[in-house]
C-alpha cells in the first residue's frame, strides 16, 4: 500500500523545491539595503522616481502595485506580518485607515517639519507627499467660462440637472464631503449631498471616467482632482490647453477647492530602518518633488520647488482652511453617502 | 483486518482523505469569512445585510445570473446544434469561433462596448457583455455531449415517427441535459461573481455593494459580511442543479465502438443560421478586437519595451500553467472520487468545490493573504500561494471534467490490475490517468486560460515586482493610458484563445457526468 518510489521521490522534490523559493524573499532586517514598498499609487506615476531613488541610494526597492482601497485591506489583514517597510498612499483615507490599526511608527520630528502643519498626521504617523486640489472640470465648449459656478453649492442648480459627475466611492470625494460636515455641518452637508442626487448628478466609478467623459462632451462637468487632465493631455499627446475639459477652482475657500494629499508610511518594523527613512527623505526633497510637480502635474508641498506651468501655484489657491487630520471621521462620512444614496 | 473493515464504511480511503483534502482548499475562503463574521458579531452582520439596499442589489444580481444563465443556454445549446448536428456550411470553423469569446475577459468586453456604443450602461447592456463572454461555458460540454450521445435513442425515436424538431426536443436536448446545466451552473455564479463587466458597463449589482464596502472607509470587514450572501445564494442554486440532476435519467452508450451522430439538413434555415452564428461572433470578437484596435491608434502612449511585453506574456504563462496543474491535481481525487465511490460522501465534496464559486476575486484573494499570513507564511507572495488561489478559485471548472474523463475508463480495468497485485499509486499511473489523459488536457486548458484572465486575486498575491498580462492592463487603464494598455489586452487575448481553440477541437472529451 505504499506509494511507488518515483511518486515519493518527486514529492520530497517538489517540497524542497517550494520552501528553498520562499525562503528567497524573506529575510529583512533593518539597514540591509533593501526595502519593500506597498504603492497605491500607478506605477505609471511613481516606478521612475523610484528607481531613480533605486540608483542614487543603491537601497533595492522591490514595489508591489494595487489601488490603494486593495492595499489597505491587504495591509490590515497582514497586519504585524506584512513584508512591507513603506506604504505610499493615494491618499491620506487609506494611510489613516492603517494607522488606526496602529501599524505605522511614528515619524521623526524633522521628517514632519519639511511639510506644512495641515499636511501630516498630528500623532506623526504619516506624512504627505505631493498637494492635490479638488476642482471642477467642465467641457468649455459647453459651459461658458462666465457661467461657472462660485461655490460647489450652486451645482444642485437647475442648469446643472443631470451634467455633474461624481465618483462617490472614490476617496478623494470622501475627504471632500467630510471637509463639507466640517466647514458647513451635518445638515447642510446632507442637505447638499441630497440635492446633488435629486438634480441628476453622474455617477462614476472614478476620476479617470468622468474626465474622459468631460473631455468627450457626454458630461458637461465633474467633481474630480486636479491633475486628471493632465494624464488626459498625455494619453492623447496635446498640451492640456487644447483639452476641451477644463480646470476651475472654486474661490473663496470653497470646500469645492479642498487640497488634499498622497502620503507615505513607515511600518512597525521599519520604523528603525535607515533605508526606510532615506526613502521618505528623498520623496521629500527637492529631487521628487521636482518630479511630482513636472512629470505628474502634482502639487509640491516643500519650500523651493515650484509649480508646472499652466497651474495656478498653490500659495494662489483660495482652498479652505482645513486641517487634514480633521478629515479623519470617515465613517460618518461613509453613511451619509449611503444614506442619501450616492454609494 | 481492519483496512477491510474500514473499507467497508469508506471505500476508498486514501483517495476520500486526499478528496477531502483538495475540497478543504476551495473552502479556505468560507473558513475565512466564517472567522471574520464571527469576529465582528452577529449585530454586524445584520446591520450589513438587513438593509433595503442589500435585497434591491441581491435581487438584481439573481435577476441578472437568471437572464444571462437563460440567454447562455439558448445560445450555447443552439450553436451546439448547429454545428455538431446539421449540415450547416462551415461547421468546422464555426465550431472554434463560437468557443473563441472564452479567451475575451470580461473587463475587457465591457471596456470595449461602452468606448464602441454611446451611453452603453444599465442591466440590459451588462447582461449583453456577460452573454457573449460566458456563453461557451455551455456551449463546449453541450457540443461535447452531442458529439458522443448515443444515436440510437434518436433513431428509436425516428422510427416510431417522430420529426427531427420532436426528437431534438424530446430525445437529444433531455440526454445533454445534465451537461448543460453543468455549464450553466457555472455561467449563473460567474455572473454573481463578476466585477468587472458589471462595474464598467455600470449595472450596480451585488458585487458593486461588496467593492463599495471595501472602497469606503478602507475596512473590509462589511464586503466580507455581504459577501456570506453570495455563499448562501450558490449553495441555493447548487441544491437547484443537484435536483436536476436526479431528475435527469442517464443515457449511457453500452459497449461497441461509437458511431456519429445523424445530422439534420437545415434546409430554408441553412443561411439564416450562419447569418446568427456570424452575428454572435462579430459582437462577441469583433467589438473587442476593433475596440482594441482604435486604443492603439487613438493614444500616443506605449506599452514600454518588448523585453516588458515579453516578460508580462511570459509570468502570465508560467503562473497560469503552475495553476492548472496544481487545480488539476486537486480535482483529481474528486473526480475520481465521485465516478468510483458515487454516494453522499464524494457529492458533498463535489459540491463544496462549487459552494465559493460565486466570490468575486478580490475577496477569495484576501482569504489567501490570511491564509498566507497565519498559516503558510513561508509561501506567501510567491507564485504557490497564486497558485493555490487559482485553484481555490477554478476547482469547480476542473472538478467536472476530472469526472467526467474518468467515467470514461472502465473501472474494471483498475480492478484487474489491482487484482494482479499492483499497488494503488502504481494503478493510477499507468491504468487510470493514461486513460483519463485526454479529459484532463481538457480540464488544464480550461483552468489555464481563466488562469490568464484573472485580475483582482493576481493583483493581492503576485510576488512582489512581477508583473503579468492581465496586471500590465490594469496598471496602464487605470491611469487612462489605454494606448499602452491595447498591445497587452490584445495579447492576453490571443495567449487565451490558444487554450480555447484547442479545446474547441477537442469537444468530444470536454463533457460533464
Amino acid at each position: 500500500m505504499r506509494p511507488s518510489r518515483p511518486v515519493t521521490l518527486a514529492v520530497a522534490a517538489l517540497t524542497v523545491a517550494v520552501f528553498s523559493l520562499a525562503a528567497c524573499g524573506s529575510d529583512d532586517k533593518p539597514g540591509d539595503k533593501k526595502l519593500t514598498v506597498y504603492s497605491g499609487r500607478s506605477e505609471d506615476l511613481v516606478k521612475p522616481i523610484l528607481e531613480e531613488f533605486q540608483k542614487a541610494s543603491g537601497i533595492k526597492v522591490e514595489v508591489r502595485y494595487a489601488d490603494s482601497a486593495a492595499m489597505a485591506a491587504q495591509l490590515l489583514e497582514e497586519g504585524g506580518k506584512t513584508p512591507a517597510d513603506v506604504f505610499l498612499s493615494q491618499d491620506a483615507g487609506a494611510l489613516g485607515a492603517v494607522a488606526k490599526k496602529g501599524l505605522f511608527a511614528t515619524l521623526p520630528a524633522e521628517v514632519l517639519a519639511k511639510v506644512p502643519a495641515g499636511f501630516h498626521a498630528r500623532n506623526g504617523q504619516w506624512v504627505g507627499v505631493t498637494g492635490r486640489s479638488r476642482v471642477l472640470v467642465y467641457n468649455a465648449k459647453q459651459v461658458p467660462a462666465d457661467q461657472l459656478p462660485k461655490s460647489v453649492f450652486e451645482l444642485t442648480g437647475p442648469q446643472w440637472k443631470g451634467k455633474v459627475g461624481i465618483a462617490p466611492t472614490n476617496a478623494s470625494f470622501q475627504a471632500f464631503v467630510t471637509a463639507l460636515r466640517i466647514q458647513h455641518g451635518e445638515a447642510k452637508a446632507k442637505q447638499f449631498l441630497t440635492d446633488l442626487k435629486a438634480n441628476g448628478a453622474q455617477i462614476r466609478p472614478n476620476n479617470v471616467v468622468i474626465v474622459a467623459e468631460v473631455n468627450d462632451g457626454a458630461l458637461a462637468a465633474g467633481l474630480v482632482n486636479h491633475y486628471y487632465v493632465f494624464g488626459k493631455a498625455k494619453e492623447l499627446g496635446v498640451g492640456v490647453d487644447k483639452l476641451d475639459a477644463q480646470l476651475y477652482f472654486f474661490p473663496d475657500g470653497d470646500t469645492g477647492a479642498l487640497v488634499n494629499v498622497s502620503g507615505v508610511g513607515v511600518l512597525t518594523k521599519a520604523g528603525t530602518d535607515p533605508d526606510a527613512r532615506a526613502l521618505v527623505d528623498f520623496l521629500l526633497g527637492t529631487r521628487a518633488q521636482t518630479y511630482f510637480a513636472q512629470e505628474t502635474y502634482e502639487y509640491p508641498i516643500v519650500d523651493g520647488v515650484s509649480t508646472v506651468a499652466g497651474l495656478p501655484a498653490l500659495s494662489t489657491l483660495e482652498a479652505p482652511t482645513i486641517d487634514l487630520n480633521d478629515l479623519d471621521t470617515l465613517q460618518e462620512t461613509i453613511q451619509m453617502i449611503k444614506d442619501v444614496g450616492l454609494a | 483486518m481492519p483496512v477491510a473493515r474500514v473499507r467497508r464504511v469508506v471505500s476508498h480511503p486514501g483517495l476520500t482523505v486526499a478528496a477531502t483534502a483538495a475540497a478543504a482548499v476551495a473552502l479556505i475562503p468560507l473558513i475565512y469569512l466564517v472567522v471574520r463574521v464571527v469576529q465582528a458579531g452577529p449585530d454586524q452582520l445584520g446591520a450589513a445585510l438587513l438593509t433595503a439596499r442589500t435585497a434591491v442589489l441581491a435581487l438584481r444580481s439573481v435577476a441578472l445570473a437568471g437572464v444571462v444563465t437563460a440567454a447562455c443556454i439558448v445560445l450555447g445549446v443552439g450553436s451546439a446544434v448547429l454545428v455538431t448536428r446539421t449540415d450547416l456550411p462551415g461547421r468546422r470553423v464555426f465550431g472554434v469561433v463560437a468557443a473563441l469569446p472564452l479567451a475575451i475577459p470580461t473587463y475587457v468586453a465591457g471596456f470595449a462596448w461602452i468606448s464602441t456604443v454611446d451611453s452603453f450602461q444599465g442591466f440590459w447592456d451588462a447582461a449583453l457583455v456577460l452573454i457573449l463572454c460566458s456563453y461557451p461555458y455551455v456551449y463546449l460540454p453541450a457540443a461535447a455531449a452531442l458529439a458522443s450521445a448515443d444515436p440510437a435513442q434518436e433513431e428509436v425515436a425516428r422510427s416510431l415517427g417522430d420529426g427531427s424538431w420532436r426528437v431534438l426536443t424530446r430525445v437529444t436536448l433531455r440526454q445533454i441535459r445534465p451537461a448543460v446545466a453543468a455549464g450553466a451552473l457555472l455561467v449563473a455564479l460567474y455572473t454573481l461573481s463578476d466585477f468587472g463587466a458589471v462595474s464598467i458597463v455600470r449595472v450596480e449589482v451585488f458585487t458593486q455593494a461588496i467593492f463599495t464596502a471595501i472602497n469606503l472607509g478602507f475596512d473590509p470587514t462589511e464586503a466580507l459580511m455581504l459577501a456570506t450572501l453570495l455563499v448562501a445564494l450558490t449553495a441555493m442554486l447548487l441544491v437547484g442543479e443537484m435536483l436536476t440532476r436526479r431528475r435527469g435519467a442517464r443515457y449511457a452508450r453500452l459497449g461497441g465502438a461509437g458511431r456519429p451522430p445523424s445530422r439534420v439538413a437545415l434546409g430554408a434555415w441553412r443561411w439564416p443560421s450562419v447569418a446568427m452564428l456570424v452575428a454572435v461572433a462579430v459582437l462577441a470578437l469583433g467589438v473587442p478586437a476593433a475596440s482594441m484596435l482604435r486604443w492603439a491608434a487613438a493614444g500616443v502612449s506605449r506599452p514600454g519595451t518588448l523585453a516588458e511585453v515579453a516578460t508580462a506574456a511570459g509570468n502570465s504563462l508560467w503562473v497560469s500553467a503552475l495553476g492548472a496543474v496544481l487545480t488539476l491535481v486537486l480535482a483529481l481525487p474528486i473526480g475520481l472520487l465521485t465516478v468510483r465511490s458515487p454516494g453522499p460522501v464524494s457529492a458533498a465534496l463535489d459540491r463544496a468545490a462549487y459552494l465559493t464559486h460565486a466570490l468575486p476575486g478580490l475577496i477569495i484573494g484576501l482569504s489567501l493573504v490570511f491564509f498566507g499570513i497565519h498559516v503558510a507564511f513561508e509561501l506567501y507572495q510567491t507564485v504557490w500561494l497564486l497558485a493555490l488561489a487559482y485553484a481555490a478559485l477554478f476547482l469547480p471548472l476542473a472538478v467536472g471534467v476530472v469526472g467526467a474523463a474518468a467515467g470514461q475508463s472502465p473501472p474494471s480495468l483498475e480492478e484487474v490490475a489491482r487484482s494482479l497485485g499492483r499497488p494503488p499509486a502504481y494503478v493510477l499511473r499507468t491504468v487510470t490517468l493514461p486513460l483519463a489523459a485526454p479529459g484532463l488536457g481538457a480540464g488544464a486548458a480550461l483552468v489555464y486560460l481563466v488562469c490568464l484572465k484573472e485580475l483582482p486575486a493576481t493583483l493581492l498575491l503576485r510576488p512582489t515586482g512581477m508583473d503579468t498580462l492581465a496586471t500590465e492592463l490594469w496598471r496602464h487603464t487605470s491611469f487612462g493610458a489605454y494606448a499602452a494598455a491595447a498591445p497587452y489586452a490584445l495579447l492576453l487575448v490571443l495567449v487565451a484563445a490558444v487554450p480555447t481553440w484547442w479545446l474547441s477541437t477537442r469537444t468530444g472529451v470536454f463533457s460533464h457526468g
